[in-house]
């Protein structure tokens, strides 16, 4: 399946895929939770899976991909080790979310969307992560920290980095 | 009951403020027999500003006593229930934790209908649901009740649908059930895309057999043999908890084949979203749950002729189907007593912002925004005054100081230009910038838009390219009147609800704080002192005596000196956060 450069670097091991197939290739209307799933073993969503998604489900490739891009969940690139989710939904931003976004962009060097090039980090800007009366909240990987300021952020990332540097000890 | 019953409040928020952690100091406790008591959780009791929150039941005298405790702490709480196991009630370790009763006044001053179990029982407990007389409602129904009869109670009842557009439920149900065709589906919208509001999120996880129990009264009214849930992905502890709901459910014969022992079946699943606020709207819902792009479909045809996969389909969201069983067990009648003339029973509200005490709020309708935000809520933070309050999110509007005393009635709020909505109530206080208020919204609504109409995805786009010039201080003389040009134009050419009332942040802005406005673009101020392209940050350096303060305390390491000497802010790093400011002694840093 080298259809592109793109296919060639990307191999990935796709009979992690077949349990998923099993559950829902014949299910009427499963592509997202297919899509949901094959995000959950990568942990992002790499070409080759998407075309074999395509191949096993018999929809066209170009409709697999034009699903998947409309939904803000999947990622086509993968993430750092650490997920930053940080909320930017109206209660957040009235609490000056976008203040915590600037402190840790500049304490890691990169923006929304991106990842640190150690492959420790990932900031990625949601809509509201339903803890309100907390803001600013983010998220990383499975926990919430609440009422954040922007140094309180800067320190937890900090903290992260500081036990990473010790033998990484998760969180 | 002998033994210490204590409760632990485990909404996701909860948890995110250390619920989970005082559990697990208290679970060690117990099982290092420190501590005899028997430990058990529940959801969102609404007070989400006290959390870590425990209810603890003692027996006295052959009665059983409750005490709340908030705010505690997992390092100490094994040392605090010790001495609560020990009737130290009043030891000052044990008093600081325990709730005023200015709090306790708050929660009994709500009415709970949609809410009535949240806090209250263990969510992960069928057993803890059927004892405060869960699933009789579906008894009920299914052993004595015509589709009709069901449809006939939630119409007098006035029951309106609470996902935002307040269309009457009934009508939705008799629809759906007239529709010719065996093949029926129910749906419930668990999306809940205002950024902002978390009133579904809260029913789920601290109640979802109430949930399930008022789905499945829906889907005998209309006839439908399969029931869905389209929940938000970002709500994994709500879809964890609404599985093992469903299970026990289906282990019970309340759901599955014959419900109890009626000739009623009806399977439910659920399907996680996949990030999309455009999904919310019933028929781009439908599209995703049928695996496509959630885009939004000409209305009519309406679900209730041809919904999922062309099927009759009925969409109500969690809080309507909250209310439900509700109904049954209590009559139509006790529900339509609450209320006005237009809006009957209750409403859940999620109150967030500049407020002293956020949370969840259940009221009867035909109360008014003081009575939430200053009664309730607590007022304004840090005693500030209150300019606005967003209400409806991105499709909503904000309501100003004046209309403080406004209704809270489905046409005496739209009437002020912002509407009912889910629930979000986001409030703000003389700090906030209502003109970036409105950027904010265009950012999320452009972002949002799923495109297929060119008047909301292009519109969208240069209408919120004009509110970032004029927070960035660029504004120009037209722009206003543009911004008027472009949402009639919206309003007009989008084909689904996002993009016909994408405008109304930025109209009820415009009418309430124009001045605002204005004074961004004819005096490059922002008067709220938000918009920081319109503020800078600077140390007078006859006042900074170099004593370094601000330089450790600055997140970003903006401002740099040696000791003694005078400090200097670079503004391009600068993120204006105030901490500076905040912190120094000398009153050398000024903003403007
Ligand atoms: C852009 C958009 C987003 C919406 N989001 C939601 C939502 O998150 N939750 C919801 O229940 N209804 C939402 N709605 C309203 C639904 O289309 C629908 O009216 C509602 O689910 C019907 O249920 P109800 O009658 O019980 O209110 C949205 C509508 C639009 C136009
Ligand atoms: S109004 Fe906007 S969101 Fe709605 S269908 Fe049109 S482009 Fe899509
Ligand atoms: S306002 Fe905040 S970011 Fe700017 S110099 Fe002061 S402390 Fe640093
Ligand atoms: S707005 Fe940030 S958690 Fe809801
Ligand atoms: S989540 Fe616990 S009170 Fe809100």
């Amino acid at each position: 399946m080298d259809c592109c450069p793109e296919c060639k670097n990307n191999k990935s091991d796709l009979s992690l895929l077949e349990p998923v197939f099993k559950e829902l290739a014949d299910e009427k209307g499963s592509l997202i939770a297919i899509l949901q799933q094959a995000q959950e073993i990568y942990g992002y969503l790499p070409t080759d899976v998407l075309r074999c998604i395509a191949d096993r489900t018999g929809i066209k490739p170009a409709k697999v991909y034009g699903t998947a891009t409309f939904y803000t969940q999947f990622r086509f690139k993968p993430v750092g080790k650490y997920l930053i989710m940080l909320c930017q939904g109206t209660a957040c931003h009235v609490n000056g979310a976008d203040m915590v976004l600037d402190a840790i962009s500049s304490e890691l060097g990169i923006g929304d969307g991106d990842t640190t090039e150690d492959g420790l980090f990932s900031i990625k800007c949601v809509a509201c992560l339903g803890c309100c009366s907390l803001s600013p909240v983010m998220m990383i990987n499975e926990e919430t920290y609440g009422t954040l300021t922007p140094t309180k952020a800067v320190q937890i990332i900090r903290d992260i980095k500081e036990s990473e540097a010790n033998g990484g000890a998760a969180q | 009951m002998s033994k210490m019953k204590i409760v632990i409040g485990q909404g996701s928020c909860g948890i995110a403020a250390g619920a989970a952690k005082v559990y697990d100091a208290l679970d060690n406790a117990i099982k290092a027999g420190k501590l005899d008591a028997d430990l058990s959780i529940t959801g969102c009791i609404g007070m989400c500003y006290l959390e870590p929150i425990a209810d603890v039941f003692t027996e006295e005298k052959g009665a059983v006593v409750k005490r709340t405790y908030v705010q505690l702490n997992g390092s100490d709480a094994a040392d605090v229930f010790a001495l609560i196991q020990k009737g130290d009630f009043e030891n000052e370790a044990v008093k600081k934790y325990e709730i005023s009763e200015e709090d306790e006044n708050n929660l009994k001053s709500q009415t709970r209908v949609a809410l009535r179990n949240c806090g209250n029982i263990d969510p992960e407990n069928i057993d803890a649901y059927i004892a405060t007389g869960g699933y009789e409602a579906l008894k009920k129904v299914v052993s004595g009740m015509t589709q009709d009869e069901v449809i006939d109670v939630i119409k007098v009842s006035g029951l309106a649908g609470r996902g935002g557009a307040g269309f009457p439920t009934w009508f939705k149900w008799n629809a759906a059930k007239s529709s010719p065709g065996d093949e029926k589906y129910l749906i419930c919208n668990a999306d809940e895309g205002d950024p902002g509001a978390f009133m579904d999120r809260a029913v789920i996880e601290g109640d979802p057999h109430t949930l399930i129990e008022g789905m499945l009264i829906g889907a005998y009214a209309i006839g439908a043999k399969e029931a869905i849930v389209y929940v938000r992905a970002e709500y994994p502890l709500a879809i964890i908890r609404l599985k093992n709901a469903i299970k026990q459910a289906n282990e019970r014969g309340y759901l599955g084949d014959n419900i109890m022992g009626s000739n009623f079946s009806c399977k439910m699943r659920i399907k996680a979203g996949a990030g999309a606020f455009v999904c919310g709207e019933e028929t781009a819902l439908i599209e995703s749950l049928e695996g496509q792009r959630g885009m939004p479909r000409l209305k009519p045809p309406f679900p209730a002729a041809s919904g999922y996969f062309q099927k009759p389909s009925n969409i109500n969201n969690v809080e309507t189907f909250a209310n439900v069983a509700w109904i049954i067990n209590n009559g139509g009648e006790a529900f339509a007593a609450m209320g006005t003339q237009d809006s009957k029973g209750t409403k859940v509200f999620a109150l967030t912002g500049k407020i002293n005490k956020g949370g969840l709020v259940e009221i009867p309708m035909g109360s008014t925004l003081r009575d939430v935000i200053y009664g309730i809520g607590g007022g304004i933070r840090e005693n500030k005054k209150f300019k606005a309050v967003q209400m409806g999110g991105p499709s909503g509007g904000c309501i100003p100081a004046d209309l403080l005393d406004t209704v809270i009635d489905y046409k005496k709020l739209s009437a002020t230009g912002a509407i009912m909505g889910s629930g979000g109530m986001v409030v703000m206080d003389e700090s906030t910038c209502m003109v970036d208020m409105a950027r904010f919204f265009l950012d999320f609504t452009a972002k949002e838009s799923c495109g297929k109409c060119a008047h909301c995805r292009l519109g969208t786009k240069r209408m919120l390219e004009i509110l970032e010039r004029i927070v960035n201080g660029e504004g120009k003389d037209g722009d206003i009147e543009l911004l008027e040009e472009l949402c009639v134009s919206i309003k007009d050419g989008a084909l689904c609800g996002l993009g016909q009332t994408a405008p109304n942040p930025v109209l009820t802005t415009l009418k309430y704080f124009r001045h605002e406005y204005e004074a961004h673009i004819y005096e490059h101020k922002c008067p709220a002192g938000q918009c920081r392209s319109l503020v800078t940050y600077t140390i007078d350096a006859d006042k900074c005596k170099g004593c370094t303060l601000c330089a450790r305390q600055c997140p970003v390491q903006a401002i740099s000196g040696s000791v003694k000497n005078p400090h200097v802010i670079d503004t391009e790093k600068c993120i204006k956060c105030g901490k500076c400011i905040a912190n120094c002694k000398f009153g050398a840093i000024s903003v403007n």
